[in-house]
């Protein structure tokens, strides 16, 4: 095992701006992504294109390990080590790899959170990341007439991603109140934000298309048998509690749900960061409270690319100063920092999850989609059991216990069964499924 | 649900034993509170794989608890069943265990030990590898001798200590999560009551079944018995189709289990659950209370269960997860009232046999609480036998 | 490249997911599930929901949202829990 200089965990836009800035100060940096292209989900690559313009741009300084899964973050005396396999996904022919590290950086970034409505677990309904990464990743249209839900700015993209390789897109239904006059300008509600103009040109698209608005809506059932056929919309009161006699059915074939982002936080668990309200805890340098770990991007709060690349310079400058190198304060990063957090915060407030999402589901609706655990029975053996933790939930309800971890349900069930220590579902040594004959490897 | 001032006793622990206990001294007719600082089932007793065993144990004094145990188990949920219903399903599973020696040292010595706990009332038989191989066909062809053993069993350990704990509160008991218990009060040197944040639960006895921390609740108490932490972890693969049905595990899991070394001792555990999974043991390493992920234990457990299962290779593991066992220097459990401090009981160190023992522990400690004759030997768990009580700390 | 799906040769490129040849050639679902068997397929795209499984030449529980194809790859829906041929 060869100790690395910095080893930084995800290559989107907060992993890149570590591993560039550590390499500046001339330290050797090993970039592990996951994906195959760098730029995370944020910049996706189209896969099929030749080339990867990020690891081009990269500097030499920087080793970029490509289509490599950490499987665990395992602490030892004054380091980490972070164990990888590299390869083919899923696939036993992977080849392991261990960095051990005494600067990690944490990138991992964030997912989409998904509510459950009857029907949210037929083929044909996706979450917003999905459809937008099938879109630009695959140059896939996930389906011919679509609904996009859900809440925040974001839908906006994915509608327009969509729209790009060739899908009708019905409707946009925002769960949340327009942000004062945020459905006829959706710009205007995110003055100040640098991406307005990403914005503005996104409302055009949808202009242009046809594409109606609507601001506290929200898909509530989706039919059909084999995959989805039409989809129940309702309107939503403020607490997104449906409005009787509001609903109407639209046909569709494909559904695009995102109720905002959970982060993807079992690396940072393994490596015994404190997590406070469900985000990793930072310093001004973006180090955790552990030694030799800082994290960046998503993980330490939802703010969006420009944010998470600002995060990670100064994570990637903190790491290498860490090991020795002579760095100087990134001021004008810690400067975006300050009003990246100021305008996540307001984007926080503006875009919350209301309680009334637990009445869209039913007694029978699937509410872990691994183990097909519906809510009646979640409630029922929380309610037998007097369950109180996340660890005892799991184990009398079945609810996380999937291969995803409870990544999909974790907050949603957590929030069912009125357990408070959500955050536990994070805890998850194995990072990422690994074959015991690899496991089983030297 | 109300919560009660006082109670006849205040069982400190809400893991299986604990759960046990307080189920047996609530049908005794006592008025019992169950404490916990964290949540119910959710240290030891989450982190086991509900094994009901006879087949790891040689003859002694845990044996006969087991086999007090093993009849206590199904007669238990099933009357529970009768008196709280769906609360008391507990994935109860008389699957058998198989004991597979895959050397021809190996072989000799397991041949022996099914031999004495035959002896011991044991239902223990000798098999050829071919009949092993045809009650597991994925066994490995390695195997050169095995045994079986219909009466291991298998229960989810966090659903049986819950539907324990559905029990005590159906009988106007009551479990208290998130209150640790702060030592006690004595009046004449007796138990009058526990000290929790804020007050006073007065109490005729308390139960330390604090498992591993069974030792720090002994400091709190003034009365400190050596009960050590023992880490031990699991891996848990993706659903499988059925591919193992019985617990399956190599002969020399009976030594590790004996075994006192501090260093790690690895050896395969083999099982399926209710839900496909499957789970893969055992390890033991005594490294206090430091639950940081290992890698090469992770490996060591990978390795041994492919050596058994050579199918496995290619599956998903999907979870890990470890525990600490509470341990004593003899390797017995601590059932019974401290010499020193009148009304205190303790009932541990049951180290990785909990969930199996737990049903005639609680029984036992319950006889013995009320003055009833008992149905195993109380001596050998007796909490003034050497070794176990330490000198008070200032 | 050539791929076979379910044992029908299709034409696929490099740079192509599993999920984006399946979806493209208009297939919704390619899993069942092991409890009810009910049909799944795409669901978060980026890896982290494990619904979209897959069997890859011979190997199951393979996400075929991340699972990028190679020549040859024998890509074959998956029936609830299965074991590795």
């Amino acid at each position: 095992m060869r100790r690395a200089g910095v080893v930084v965990v995800g290559g989107g836009p907060a992993g890149m701006a570590a591993a560039r800035a550590a390499a500046g100060c001339g330290v050797a940096v090993v970039l592990v992504d996951a994906g195959p292209k760098l730029g995370g989900q944020y910049h996706r690559q189209y896969g099929p294109a030749d080339g990867d313009r990020f690891a081009e741009a990269l500097p030499e300084a920087v080793e970029h390990l490509a289509n490599a899964t950490v499987w665990a973050v395992e602490p030892v005396a004054g380091a980490h080590r972070v164990h990888v396999r590299v390869g083919a996904v899923d696939d036993p022919s992977r080849v392991g790899r261990v960095l051990e590290t005494r600067a990690l950086v944490l990138a991992t970034g964030a997912y989409d959170r998904a509510l459950p409505f009857p029907g949210w677990d037929l083929p044909g309904v996706f979450t917003a990341g999905a459809a937008q990464a099938l879109a630009k990743g695959q140059g896939v249209a996930v389906g011919d007439r679509v609904v996009v839900a859900g809440t925040g700015p974001f839908l906006l993209p994915v509608a327009s991603s969509l729209v790009a390789v060739g899908a009708r897109v019905v409707e946009v239904a925002e769960a949340n109140a327009a942000v004062s006059g945020w459905a006829a300008r959706p710009a205007g509600a995110l003055a100040g934000w640098s991406k307005t103009g990403e914005l503005v040109r996104y409302a055009g698209v949808m202009a242009r298309h046809g594409v109606p608005y609507r601001s506290r809506n929200a898909v509530v059932a989706a039919h059909g048998s084999e995959w989805v056929e039409s989809v129940t919309v309702a309107r939503l009161d403020r607490d997104w509690v449906p409005v009787p006699g509001s609903a109407r059915r639209v046909e569709v074939d494909a559904v695009a749900i995102g109720f905002g982002f959970t982060p993807q936080m079992e690396t940072a668990v393994a490596a015994r960061c404190r997590i406070v309200d469900g985000f990793v805890e930072v310093d001004a340098a973006q180090g955790t409270s552990v030694a030799g770990v800082f994290a960046a991007g998503e993980l330490t709060g939802i703010g969006g690319a420009d944010l998470a690349a600002a995060e990670g310079e100064i994570a990637g400058l903190a790491a290498a100063k860490r090991v020795g190198a002579v760095v100087d304060p990134p001021l004008r990063a810690m400067a975006q920092v300050r009003s990246g957090r100021r305008f996540a915060a307001a984007l926080a407030a503006a875009y919350p999850v209301r309680a009334g999402w637990r009445g869209w589901s039913r007694d029978d609706t699937v509410v872990c989609r691994c183990e097909e655990v519906t809510k009646g029975a979640l409630l029922r053996a929380v309610e037998r059991r007097e369950v109180g933790a996340v660890r005892s939930l799991k184990l009398v309800s079945g609810a996380g216990l999937g291969l995803c971890q409870g990544r999909v349900c974790g907050r949603n069930v957590a929030e069912l069964a009125g357990v408070e220590d959500a955050a536990a579902f994070a805890r998850r040594p194995i990072a990422s499924p690994i074959r015991l004959s690899e496991l089983a490897e030297e | 649900m109300s919560r009660i001032g006082s109670a006849d006793a205040v069982v400190i622990g809400a893991g299986i034993i604990g759960a046990a206990c307080a189920e047996a001294l609530s049908a005794a007719g006592l008025r019992v509170l169950v404490l916990d600082r964290g949540a119910a089932a959710t240290g030891t007793t989450a982190s086991g794989e509900g094994n009901v065993l006879l087949s790891d144990k040689a003859p002694g004094p845990e044996l006969e608890l087991a086999i007090a145990s093993r009849r206590r188990w199904p007669e238990l949920l099933t009357s529970l069943r009768e008196e709280i219903g769906e609360a008391a399903e507990a994935e109860w599973e008389p699957k058998g265990g198989l004991v597979v020696a895959t050397d021809e040292a190996a072989a000799a010595p397991l041949a022996a030990l099914t031999a004495a706990q035959r002896a011991a009332g044991v239902e223990a038989i000798d098999l050829e590898p071919d009949e092993a191989r045809n009650l597991e066909p994925h066994l490995t062809e390695a195997v050169r001798a095995a045994a079986s053993y219909p009466g291991d069993a298998q229960l989810q350990p966090v659903l049986a200590a819950t539907a324990l704990l559905a029990a005590v509160r159906a009988r106007g008991g009551e479990v208290r999560g998130g209150t640790e218990a702060h030592g006690l009060v004595l009046s004449r040197g007796a138990v009058a009551g526990v000290r929790v944040e804020g007050g006073t639960i007065p109490c005729g006895a308390a139960v330390n079944a604090c498992g591993p921390w069974a030792g720090h609740f002994g400091i709190a108490a003034g009365a400190p018995i050596t009960v050590m932490p023992r880490r031990g972890m699991v891996l848990v693969t993706a659903p499988l189709p059925p591919v193992v049905r019985r617990k399956v595990y190599a002969a020399d899991y009976v030594a590790a289990v004996a075994s006192s070394d501090v260093d790690l001792q690895v050896s395969a555990v083999v099982e399926a659950t209710a839900t496909g999974t499957v789970l893969i043991g055992s390890s033991r390493q005594r490294v206090g209370f430091d639950d940081a992920l290992e890698v090469a234990v992770l490996r060591r457990l990978a390795r041994e269960a492919i050596r058994l299962f050579p199918v496995l290779a290619g599956v998903p593991v999907m979870r890990t997860y470890g525990g600490f066992r509470p341990y004593t220097p003899d390797h017995l459990p601590v059932v019974g009232e401290d010499p020193r401090v009148p009304g205190l009981w303790h009932a541990t160190g049951h180290e990785g046999a909990g969930i199996g023992l737990a049903p005639a522990t609680g029984k036992l400690l319950a006889d013995l609480l009320c003055g009833n004759g008992t149905e195993v030997d109380p001596a050998p768990f007796r909490v003034d036998r050497p070794g176990l009580l330490e000198e008070a700390r200032a | 490249m050539r791929i076979t799906v379910d044992g029908e040769e299709v034409e696929a490129r490099p740079g192509q997911t599993v999920a984006g040849v399946l979806l493209g050639k208009g297939v919704k679902a390619w899993r069942t599930t092991r409890g009810a068997g009910r049909p799944r397929g795409l669901f978060c795209g980026i890896g982290v929901c494990f619904d979209c499984l897959v069997r890859v030449n011979g190997v199951p529980d393979v996400r075929a949202c991340q699972r990028l194809v190679a020549e040859g790859d024998d890509i074959r829906s998956q029936a609830g829990a299965e074991l590795p041929s």
